[in-house]
């Protein structure tokens, strides 16, 4: 292996993978944050939902039991 | 919207990095002095040459906050604040690699370019500490941006200063005499520059469109749950302005 790459090729080959690592922490990040965004919009989507508290009036002829 | 674009922006900035990458490994040519090791600039001097660039946008969005009182203009700062540490640590770590696999030490103290560099990130490593010991959103805002401002103001000065000085042992890349890079060499850097502006700026769109959602999600909530939902969840380092659910 040692006769195909150059000299110093590990610490080249290390320098990118810090850059890719931090790319992908970051995205990690991202993705947790749009996890919880999601959870906040379900939330929000439930107040939506619950908001008219005035009941409907029951339509004239219609009794219930 | 933030995110106008965002997509696009996305795909020209892959396309970039991996042509300025591609060009780095297999055109531009092997260094003679430094030889292998010297790929390594084509990540590291564009991920320090970025993270300046964004202090000093985030200096410039500090001030339009401060002569404008606009808090976009604070969230602006705080998120090109915020990715040009992300950035520095990447510019950290990998000039830490080439120092070891040129030099054969991780760290040269007596290098101004080095020191100064981290003089830089650690002054604004004290910028989300600042923020979190501010309770008033709107105080804590003012405070930052004339950080920002102040610091954003130093990093030229810093650069001219480094310049300047006489002894030095880090190679320089960019030069008014010429970079003292071939030209193919010179083709994979600047694009990498390029590259690595676009991704800045890529991320820099993303953070702000995840900021603005949340804004207006917690709008929307604090609008439908009343003054019983919990708005921002406590003191926060990050602008917690409230804007209406149209944006504004």
């Amino acid at each position: 292996m040692n006769e195909t790459l150059p000299d110093n090729a590990g610490y080249v080959a290390a320098a990118y993978l810090v850059f890719v690592a931090l790319l992908l922490i970051y995205l990690s990040i991202t993705a947790y944050r749009l996890r919880n965004l999601e959870r906040e919009l379900s939330e929000l989507s439930e107040l939506a939902d619950g908001e008219p508290k005035v009941p409907e009036p029951a339509a004239e002829g219609t009794s219930s039991p | 919207m933030y995110g106008t674009r965002l997509g696009p922006l996305s795909l020209v900035t892959v396309v970039a990095l991996v042509g300025a990458f591609g060009l780095a490994a297999f055109y531009a040519p092997m260094d003679a002095d430094q030889g292998f090791s010297q790929k390594i600039i084509y990540v590291h001097v564009p991920l320090a040459i970025v993270t300046l660039c964004g202090f000093v946008f985030g200096a410039i969005m500090a001030m339009k906050h401060l002569r404008t009182r606009d808090p976009r203009y604070d969230l602006k700062s705080y998120t090109a604040i915020h990715m040009s540490l992300v950035f520095g640590t990447g510019a950290l770590i990998t000039g830490m690699i080439w120092a070891k696999a040129s030099w054969g030490v991780w760290w040269e103290w007596r290098e101004a370019t080095l020191v100064s560099f981290l003089i830089v990130f650690l002054l604004y490593c004290t910028y989300q500490p600042l923020r979190f010991s501010i309770e008033d959103p709107e105080r804590q805002a003012r405070y930052a941006s004339v950080f920002a401002l102040t610091a954003g103001a130093f990093v030229p000065v810093n650069f001219i200063a480094v310049r300047l000085a006489d002894a030095y042992i880090h190679p320089r890349v960019l030069t008014t005499s010429g970079s003292g890079l071939t030209p193919e060499m010179n083709v994979a850097f600047f694009g990498a520059i390029i590259a690595m502006g676009l991704l800045f700026a890529t991320f820099w769109k993303l953070e702000m469109t995840n900021k603005h959602t949340r804004f207006q999600v917690r709008a929307l909530k604090r609008k439908l749950g009343g003054d019983d939902v919990t708005i921002g969840g406590g003191r926060s380092a990050a602008p917690r302005y409230i804007e209406g659910p149209d944006g504004r």
